[in-house]
């Protein structure tokens, strides 16, 4: 059928926030769907919160609602736009659930929007666990046993049909708190009745363990005319038990028959046709029993998935596009496939490599968490490698991950006792491949590996072949012959084989204690050589349109660089906290701003959640490592004019040096600019000369050197290790003990990693300003005043452009100083300054000569694609030929929101402060600053309440200005609970207060109110380390409960503002169009 | 061991040996499906061919004694990126190595198949010469690439007569038909109700599996049978199989075709649906690279569904030779090459791909229906 004219107008909803287990493989899908549909010629809506993305880029929509993704707000776009249709299956679980709550609540149906894709029916069969259930069997499909039951008698009569293993798992507990699996009727009995207590609801899932059996995806998309096809295959190397998004896992299948894998494809056509999903792409995971083959079936995704976004990339198949396009009515044989341009897009893609992807997790931020890898997802991002073999892949995939690994390397503790070593591999952990390792090294054999992983022996075969050829590489007298750079066949018949099975240059110079160039040196002299080949989706049957390349060690290479103008952008990576989507944006744009000044664009990227490596954002894409080795691979092979490493966030500027000193002309701002800002001596060196001031500070190597200077800075300081992002390990310190703990545990100070000591600023205001320069010119872009004081990072503060409550004087200083640094740094692109105002007195933080996470965030607000522009400047353009000259202050607010994965991780401390732990974030505009902000708060997914219980507990230097808090909350109408300190302080001021105990001094305490349901609004200020554990347990309920807590005074008086704000009137909603005009 | 793959335009590949060790000769092809290696090595259509597959890791989950195509591997050598020498799956009986040295077939590994591979698709397929090192150490690559340019290569070759029965034969008395799986029992309740000959030109396994599980019991012909003696045999239906090499030569089976034409329902996959198109007057050629793999789209023209089928041919029926009394059923979407055609009068229908799968999708297993429902309706 061709496309559909009976619709015009089309509404697509985001998926909003960065969180874990929904990143940026939404923006990939929603702006592909945006593109899709709007070159048909449909008129786009789009509802998104998340500003960092590609699709809420004013262009890639008509209508570009920044607004909360919730059902009330989303109606009311429905309202004022009318769409004929809505698109819910490209944003995620979000887009999906607000969709199902708009079309069972009537509204869809009131403004005769229609669903496309997938209709209600299908989407509650595949959502139900018991229709779904029900709908497997009646398609003779197996589905795990499992059962809920709300009281211990329930789950009793439910364990005779389940049997045991049986696995328990209780709703809505933090990270699955509570859960696990009994082997017998009596640790059954016990796991059950504390399942029921830790519930918020008293539910518990009982499911039978499938726990260690194969694991499988398929990515399926269906058609109008019912044609199915199967996009990609998946298997996980670590078996079911491990969620898949923290499972390493591998393109295509490699361990079923063909027997077997045509079962689970007619499998997979059966359940997409009885579920009933019309058109688009869907995510189906199986397990197979690997003593038997037994087949069942875990779940669908009546969606895009993040495995979809996966399988996009591995196989060169543009799943999300196609989904939009089949929505409107085409049929798969109508699309073309853009790779081979001949050939329709109604066909099973067929790989001729290996695809491997490697989760990234963030443990080291949410200390006293439990590391183990559950059926939660834990991991904050991935990374994508191609290779000719698995061996190649995983390799390329490790070192893709930049975590300090270059391969498949070394556990640094070498001599774990083996029942410690045997628990290491048994309990699914993030180091579990190395510990693989450990094991092989140590002769374990792959029997024995395979009992305690259950990691399908044919992985754990070819992670043996790596260690063997290790083991031989090390014996071999190999050293002398690099170093001279002497060939001798058989020397160099054996690195080929090294580079055959991934081995980077950095892991041969490891093993032959050499520097890594001379490993390159000798390696290029023995015409050892990257080849890259295509990716394709037919396996060199038809020939290739689009340059999608990745890297193996083979005899034929397949790129023809063209003699034009090249650029090169390196992007970020894997997502990780403090380095994510923001970036990716960035890169996005670079791409875009340069094409259109008629530079061809390589894009060189690692992370398939992206826009940036979609094959068709760049003209050449390079699915890569973001090594130097790697990187410099390219470079020799395309020889760019230019290599662009201020947008990718710390990945490129970290390579930044090296490549330079090798050759590669870097664009933009100088490496050693860069050095010049992040250095801290050579830093304060340029603020001396032109005059700024800096908080007191200093350096230590060692926790003696740091006690004198912070005793003499005066406590509290800020603490962390130079040369990080994310303020990784920073802290604030508030005396001699926790500084010598700090100094000798968390970050092992020494001459070449010395500790920066910082006065810690007290209440002041912090401001972040995003500008752009072009060597001559500077123009500020934003201004963005922190609602936390200083001390919180600014990554997880709230924000609000234009500034607040900063007064004229203020604001021209701060441009002021913004021009000079600039000026002193010899910026050309984009600059971002962290000043801390105190006593009117400003102080400059940080300056980062880079792309910074703001920018995507201020370029919404502005409406000026700042990234673009600073693109086109470093490629040569001045400010003056691009037409930005002028500052921009907008009428209205912005207020920039952090949204927090504490939920995924019980008992790490939650704390707000220097070190970055949020993962994303949300946007809220509004003419009205507190209305921006409760929007903001409304987007993070905390709708602030309009009446009820307000629990209020502050730390004693709080108690004054909360008094006023207070107040304003009994004037709105709520009623106040606090405890024993603060309640006094009230009381004293003429207020009602009903008084709870501090945990265990007396009852009632704040969790029988919160376990009642009688509390709607916490303010809670941290006291310091003592009372941690009450605190911790009072924000865990809070978020276990989705209670909006506050826990600092500037954070609570926004929040009452922006309840008053929503007291006199309902919030309403404006596309970014509309602001910009 | 080293092992060197010459090809008659005089590139040379160097790997190493796997399987068994000499020297082979054949038409190098390769196919991109990335399960079903055992399949393909049994497939008998692959006879006089030298297998590549695009797919680089080969040999993961072994070989076991239940998917096979024929008697035993068919290829005249195979040629992997990676052969895999662990295997694992719960059905795997051998390793690969074993399977194909124990089978006398030559096997390289470690050549960058898909320079391979892209050579083929530009020049098209072409002759090569897979050779081992000898035990005197001597491989010379010059001789090998004479050895491919000298060959006779596929074209007027009746390669059907290495492949077929020597004599005629129940399937359900063959040793290999009791080997299935669960998937593959018979779905129909009237099990051996139609009676079916089927003319071997080097028929799959998988064809025989499933008739037999669409209610037909079959016997199997030699190539060269007669129509008189398959008309004595009183069948209710004839299947034209599938086969390796070149249509044109097979004169005799064209004549048996035509022959039966109109006389009983006949269905053909493959070389058997070539005989059938060259027996009603259309002309074939030789494809540049030929279809082999698992995921070429066919549009069915009757419902305008898209099916994705499993496909090994390099020959083709052309489309525009066909005479009027043809209905064209199935196209390739990929290259609108001909796929599948229905007589107007008689009750005969073929397609060029692989309905029984094995290695591939089971999207066309209707067409087995089909045939019964023809055969019904000529009963």
């Amino acid at each position: 059928m061709p496309k559909r004219t009976d619709i015009q107008k089309i509404l697509i909803i985001g998926s909003g926030a960065i969180i874990i287990g929904q990143a940026c493989e939404f923006d990939y899908s929603g702006t592909q769907a945006c593109k899709a549909l709007k070159e048909e010629g449909y008129e786009i809506v789009l509802v998104n919160s998340n500003p960092a993305t590609i699709m809420t880029d004013p262009d890639f929509a008509d209508r570009t609602y920044v607004e909360p993704i919730t059902p009330d707000t989303v109606e009311l776009v429905i309202e004022e736009e009318r769409p004929d249709a809505l698109l819910p299956t490209l944003g995620g679980q979000t887009a999906l659930n607000v969709s199902v709550a708009l079309a069972e609540s009537g509204v869809l149906n009131k403004y005769s929007v229609e669903l496309i894709g997938a209709k209600l029916p299908a989407i509650q069969k595949a959502e139900d666990r018991a229709l779904f259930k029900q709908a497997m069997e009646e398609i003779g499909l197996s589905v795990p046993k499992s059962g809920i039951a709300h009281s211990l008698q329930e789950a009793i009569a439910l364990i005779d049909d389940i049997g045991f293993p049986a696995i328990i798992r209780p709703a809505f507990t933090l990270g699955g708190t509570g859960g696990g699996i009994a082997y017998n009727i009596e640790e059954y009995q016990k796991m059950v009745t504390t399942g029921l207590s830790l519930s918020p609801i008293s539910e518990l899932l009982i499911e039978e363990s499938i726990i260690g059996w194969k694991e499988f995806e398929l990515e399926v998309m269906r058609d109008g005319a019912d044609n199915v096809v199967i996009i990609c295959s998946i298997e996980n190397v670590d078996p079911m038990g491990v969620h898949t998004g923290d499972s390493i896992t591998v393109a295509p299948i490699q361990t079923l028959t063909d027997k077997e894998y045509q079962t689970m494809r007619n499998a997979a056509i059966a359940i997409i046709r009885e579920i009933g999903v019309d058109t688009g792409g869907s995510n189906i995971q199986f397990a197979v029993d690997p003593k038997t083959g037994k087949q069942v079936v875990i779940e669908m995704n009546p969606r895009v998935s993040r495995s979809s976004a996966l399988a996009s990339k591995a196989t060169g198949f543009p799943i999300a596009k196609i989904a939009a396009k089949l929505a409107v009515g085409y049929n798969l044989d109508e699309i073309p496939n853009d790779i081979t341009a001949e050939t329709p897009a109604c066909f099973e893609p067929t790989i001729d490599y290996v695809v491997v992807k490697i989760p990234r997790w963030a443990f080291e931020k949410f200390q006293g968490t439990d590391e183990t890898l559950t059926t939660q997802m834990k991991s904050v991002g991935e990374a994508m490698s191609i290779g000719g073999t698995f061996k190649e892949a995983i390799q390329k995939g490790l070192r893709s991950l930049e975590t300090g690994w270059f391969g498949f390397d070394n556990h640094p503790i070498e001599n774990l006792p083996l029942s410690e070593l045997s628990s290491k591999l048994t309990i699914p952990n993030v180091e579990r491949l190395f510990y693989i390792k450990s094991a092989l090294k140590r002769g374990m054999s792959i029997d024995e590996i395979y009992s305690y992983t259950h990691i399908d022996p044919f992985f754990l075969y070819n992670l043996q072949e790596i260690v063997e050829f290790e083991k031989s590489l090390s014996t071999q007298p190999i050293r002398p012959f690099i170093e001279n750079g002497k060939s001798d066949a058989e020397v160099v018949s054996l690195l080929r084989q090294a580079k055959q099975l991934g081995f980077s240059d950095r892991q041969l110079a490891d093993i032959y204690d050499i520097e890594e160039t001379q490993v390159r040196e000798t390696r290029k002299s023995f015409g050892i050589e990257a080849t890259y080949k295509t990716v394709d989706t037919c396996a060199a049957e038809f020939e290739a349109e689009t340059p999608y390349y990745y890297s193996t060690c083979s005899s034929e290479d397949e790129v023809r660089p063209t003699d034009k103008q090249k650029i090169m952008i390196l992007g970020g990576g894997p997502n990780r906290i403090g380095q994510g989507i923001e970036f990716d944006y960035c890169c996005v744009h670079a791409a875009m701003a340069l094409k259109t000044d008629g530079y061809e664009t390589i894009m060189v990227n690692s992370n398939p959640e992206t826009v940036s490596t979609d094959y068709d954002t760049s003209d050449r894409l390079y699915f890569e490592p973001l090594t130097c080795e790697d990187v410099l691979n390219i470079y020799d092979k395309e020889k760019p004019i230019g290599v662009i490493v201020q947008f990718g966030g710390q990945t490129p500027l970290n390579l930044a040096m090296t490549l330079k000193e090798a050759g590669v002309p870097i664009i933009g701002t100088s490496p050693e600019d860069i050095a010049r800002s992040e250095n801290r001596q050579l830093f304060k060196e340029v603020l001396d000369d032109i005059g700024l001031m800096q908080p007191p500070n200093g350096t230590a190597t060692s926790s003696e050197e740091a006690a004198p200077i912070a005793a003499s800075l005066g406590y509290p300081v800020i603490v962390r290790p130079s040369f990080v992002l994310g303020g990784r390990a920073m802290q604030i310190v508030y005396d001699e003990k926790l500084l010598h703990d700090y100094m000798d545990s968390a970050v092992q100070a020494s001459p070449e990693h010395p500790v920066l000591i910082d006065k810690y600023l007290e209440e002041a205001i912090e401001v972040d300003v995003d500008a752009i320069s072009d060597g001559n010119q500077t123009v500020i872009g934003g201004i963005m005043e922190h609602i936390e004081e200083a001390g919180v990072h600014s990554g997880d503060s709230d924000c609000v452009l234009p500034p607040y409550t900063l007064v004229d004087d203020q604001i021209d200083q701060l441009k002021a100083h913004t021009y000079t640094l600039a000026a002193a740094l010899n910026v050309r692109g984009l600059m971002n300054v962290q000043y801390a105002i105190k006593n009117d007195e400003v102080f400059v933080l940080e300056v980062n000569p880079r792309a910074s996470r703001t920018i995507p965030f201020v370029s919404k607000a502005i409406g000026v694609p700042l990234a673009k522009l600073a693109a086109r400047v470093m490629a040569g353009k001045t400010l003056n030929e691009l037409g930005f000259t002028n500052e921009i202050e907008p009428t209205y607010f912005s207020v920039k929101a952090p949204v927090f994965p504490f939920n995924r991780f019980p008992g790490a401390n939650s704390r707000l402060g220097p070190e970055m732990k949020s993962t994303g974030e949300v946007m809220g505009i509004d003419d009205d600053v507190s209305r921006a902000f409760a929007k903001a708060q409304k987007a993070c997914g905390y709708s602030l309440p309009l009446k009820g219980n307000a629990f209020i507990s502050v730390r004693n230097k709080d108690k004054r200005a909360v008094i006023f808090i207070a107040k304003k909350l009994t004037d709105m109408g709520f009623e106040l609970i606090a405890t024993h300190g603060t309640a006094k302080v009230l009381l004293r001021s003429g207020m009602e207060v009903d008084l709870v105990y501090s945990i265990g001094k007396g009852r009632p305490t704040i969790h029988d109110y919160i376990k009642n349901h009688a509390v709607d609004l916490i303010i809670n200020t941290p006291t310091g380390d003592l009372h941690r554990t009450n605190e911790l347990l009072i924000r865990q309920m809070a978020i276990e409960h989705d209670i909006p807590i506050f826990s600092t005074i500037p954070g609570a008086a926004a929040a009452v503002n922006a309840i008053d704000a929503l007291q006199s009137g309902e919030i309403s909603v404006k596309p970014l169009q509309d602001y910009h005009k | 061991m080293k092992a060197i793959l010459a090809l008659s335009d005089g590139t040379v590949f160097e790997g190493q040996q796997f399987g068994a060790t000499g020297e082979t000769i054949g038409e190098v092809i390769f196919n991109t499906s990335m399960t079903g290696y055992q399949e393909v090595l049994t497939d008998p259509s692959y006879k006089g061919q030298i297998v590549t597959m695009t797919y680089p890791l080969i040999g993961n989950y072994g070989c076991n004694e239940i998917d096979i195509e024929s008697i035993g591997p068919q290829v005249e050598g195979f040629v992997v990126r990676e052969y895999s020498a662990f295997h694992s799956n719960w059905r795997s009986k051998w390793s690969l190595d074993t399977y194909l040295t124990e089978n006398n077939i030559i096997g390289i590994q470690n050549i960058d198949t898909r320079a391979l591979t892209r050579r083929l698709r530009v020049h098209g397929v072409m002759n090569g010469c897979l050779a081992t090192e000898g035990t005197d150490g001597n491989l010379d690559a010059a001789t090998l690439v004479e050895k491919a340019k000298s060959w006779h290569g596929l074209v007027g070759w009746d390669l059907v007569q290495r492949v077929t029965c020597p004599n005629p034969y129940a399937w359900n008395q063959h040793p290999s038909s009791s080997a299935t799986l669960e998937t593959d029992k018979p779905i129909q309740p009237e099990n051996g109700k139609y009676r079916v000959v089927a003319m071997d030109f080097g028929m799959k396994y998988n064809i025989l599996r499933q008739l037999t599980k669409h209610g037909c019991d079959v016997q199997v012909v030699p190539a060269t049978t007669t129509a008189e003696e398959i008309l004595a045999a009183e069948p209710d239906g004839v299947f034209l199989s599938n086969g390796p090499g070149d249509p044109e030569p097979l004169d005799y089976a064209i004549t048996t075709i035509q022959k039966l034409l109109g006389k009983k329902p006949i269905f053909g996959i493959c070389l058997g649906h070539q005989l059938l198109g060259l027996a009603l007057g259309g002309k074939t050629y030789k494809l540049k690279f030929g279809h082999r793999g698992a995921n070429q789209p066919v549009k069915h023209l009757e419902n305008d569904q898209v099916e994705i089928t499993s496909q090994n041919h390099g020959f083709c029926v052309n489309i525009d030779s066909l005479p009027n009394s043809v209905n064209i059923t199935h196209i390739n979407l990929n290259d609108d090459t001909l796929e599948g055609i229905q007589h107007r009068e008689c009750p005969a229908f073929s397609v060029q791909y692989h309905p029984e799968a094995s290695p591939g999708p089971h999207d066309a297993s209707y067409l087995f229906s089909r045939f019964t429902k023809l055969i019904d309706e000529h009963q």
